[in-house]
């Protein structure tokens, strides 16, 4: 049984369409990846996933239970995790102190939460920053944060939102090392969009390609890269 | 905390336990009135050093505490100590009304601080209309002997209050110094830098916010009991005004929003000051009206522009007790 399953779902603003019935699942202990030009809808069908917009129509199942009507902080403590494309750190709080924050959805004892939130941050590569205040890391680190956030949050899933834009290819092949050793010691499912082609090859064993709102294609790697209408879209259409 | 700042809180606790033995009644007056400030504003400070909601209206909470309890005493002969309660209780039901209406119809930020200023408005237009405590007349509490200590009727000398102040600054700083550790503590810096990301963290917003008010609110109730029997008169013109509003928030502002001592050193800082130039002007014979409010507002100027985080982050640095024990 799938561990996310998005059903039909659905999302106009103003009667603009962004997201006209997408359906895809993602199994358990999977890496998924959602791509697609920009304007395609990914970041919609993620607020629809974590609860933070409500779809006009279809449904999301997570593990088995419809989640798509409750709060964003409902579907956390269920088990999501997401991070922000726009990061949005505590900028006045310390590198720990924003971990801490995540780690207490599954602990109230503030010194069990710091416990957690310091093996985050060394998995993340970002221990020696703890005692930084947020505002003053750089974007990479930023992203590192939103990840280490929401991972200390304890999910189930996992929902990247962009982390690896703006990042040195470096940085790019790190944060996929991390990735690839959490899904594999934890068999923590992720979902990711992303537009660095890169860590989506290197990730994802099933990529699902979003184009003006719709699904246009799902597949493994191989096959999304010689997929049709994943050119057409990606670089125009070919020749006849 | 490290060794330097555990010195630091033994050496101050000794002198202001032993303030009473050393110093005049000038001075103990102005150092009841210093904790006073300072209590009120620890309680403001959770709501918005630590949450992030600005109250501009809690005055309405010193004033409804106090007419709580004053009112008990005065017509039934209820001590201030049961009449606490019903301020607590008085306290607690207003600021859930208020952060009910804000959090559940999303008013946020400007609009909440006017619907604070609406809701303490409202109450002094009220009670100046409401007989049972003496509407604008004023209620008064009878003085009694000074010399007598009746710590049950809140009756007695200067040092008793000053005494009885200071264990509830203290009682209020060790509250906030353990919520601040909590995961409440965590849950409301969170919300105060980035609501939208402290709900994805699995943070329900309205719950914890609706606790910031109901703590904050109700905390500031037995600064209005205390005011009550301190002064032995109310009045709604003076005791629900603004500028008590303003006059509670200025500390937390200047000692260094969100941290602990930010609101004593803040309240310290704004006495003295005030109290400093009206002696200064008089001394120097500058009785020209408004001269003090003039200074008063340069100095704040001063504060706010060369220390925007507060005087205590800064002070705090240079004592070397760090950013840990500045929270």
């Amino acid at each position: 049984m799938a561990l996310l399953e998005v059903r039909a779902i659905a999302k106009s603003f103003r009667g603009l369409k962004a997201v006209g019935g997408v359906s895809f699942a993602v199994a358990p202990g999977r890496i998924a990846a959602l791509i697609g030009p920009n304007g395609a809808g990914k970041t919609t069908c993620f607020n629809m996933i974590a609860g933070a917009l409500a779809p006009d129509a279809g449904e999301v199942r997570f593990a088995g239970a419809r989640i798509d009507r409750l709060r964003p902080d409902q579907i956390c403590a269920a088990g999501i995790g997401r991070t922000f494309q726009l990061v949005k750190p505590f900028a006045a709080l310390s590198v720990l102190d924003n971990v801490i924050v995540g780690a207490l959805n599954r602990t109230r004892r503030s010194a069990e939460a710091r416990a957690r939130a310091l093996e985050v941050l060394e998995q993340l590569g970002l221990a020696g920053r703890r005692d930084q205040p947020a505002a003053t890391l750089t974007l990479a680190d930023r992203k590192r944060l939103e990840v280490a956030r929401a991972l200390a949050t304890g999910p189930k899933l996992l929902l990247l939102d962009e982390v690896m834009a703006g990042l040195r290819p470096t940085e790019v092949d790190q944060l996929v090392a991390v990735f690839r050793r959490i899904n594999g010691e934890t068999g923590l499912t992720i979902l990711l969009i992303e537009h660095v082609m890169r860590a989506v090859m290197a990730l994802a064993r099933e990529i699902h390609v979003l184009h003006h709102g719709e699904l246009i294609a799902s597949g493994a790697p191989e096959e999304i890269v010689r997929h049709p209408a994943v050119l057409a879209c990606y670089l125009g259409a070919g020749p006849p | 905390m490290n060794r330097r700042a555990v010195q630091w809180l033994g050496a101050l606790a000794a002198l202001l336990i032993a303030l009473p033995a050393l110093a005049g009644s000038y001075l103990l007056s102005l150092a009841t009135l210093i904790l006073f400030f300072a209590y009120t504003g620890q309680a403001w400070n959770v709501m918005m050093g630590f949450a992030g909601q600005l109250s501009l209206g809690h005055a309405l909470y010193v004033g409804v505490g106090a007419y709580a309890a004053a009112a008990l005493f005065v017509h039934f002969g209820i001590g201030p100590w049961a009449g606490l309660w019903l301020a607590l209780a008085l306290c607690a039901l207003l600021g859930a009304a208020i952060g009910f209406l804000a959090f559940r119809f999303g008013i946020s930020g400007v609009y909440f601080a006017l619907l604070t200023i609406a809701f303490a408005e409202f109450t002094r237009i009220g009670f100046e209309h409401f007989d049972w405590v003496g509407a604008s007349g004023g209620l008064f509490l009878k003085v009694a002997q000074r010399e007598h200590t009746d710590l049950v009727n809140l009756r007695g000398s200067p040092a008793m209050f000053y005494y009885v102040m200071l264990a509830l600054t203290a009682a209020a700083f060790g509250f906030c110094a353990w919520l601040a550790r909590s995961r409440a503590g965590y849950y409301w810096l969170a919300i105060r830098e980035n609501e939208e990301a402290a709900q994805a963290l699995g943070i329900h917003t309205f719950r914890y916010k609706m606790l910031a008010v109901l703590v904050s609110s109700a905390m500031t109730a037995p600064a209005g009991v205390f005011f009550a029997f301190y002064y032995n008169n109310l009045f709604p013109e003076q005791i629900f005004n603004i500028s008590r509003s303003i006059e509670i928030i200025l500390g937390p502002i200047i000692g260094g929003l969100g941290t602990l001592f930010g609101p004593i050193l803040g309240a310290a800082v704004l006495t003295v000051l005030a109290d400093g130039l009206t002696e200064l002007v008089a001394a120097v014979g500058w009785e020209v009206p408004g001269v003090k409010q003039v200074f008063y507002g340069v100095v704040l100027l001063g504060v706010v522009m060369f220390l925007p985080q507060g005087i205590w982050p800064a002070l705090a640095r240079r004592l070397g007790i760090g950013a840990s024990g500045g929270r």
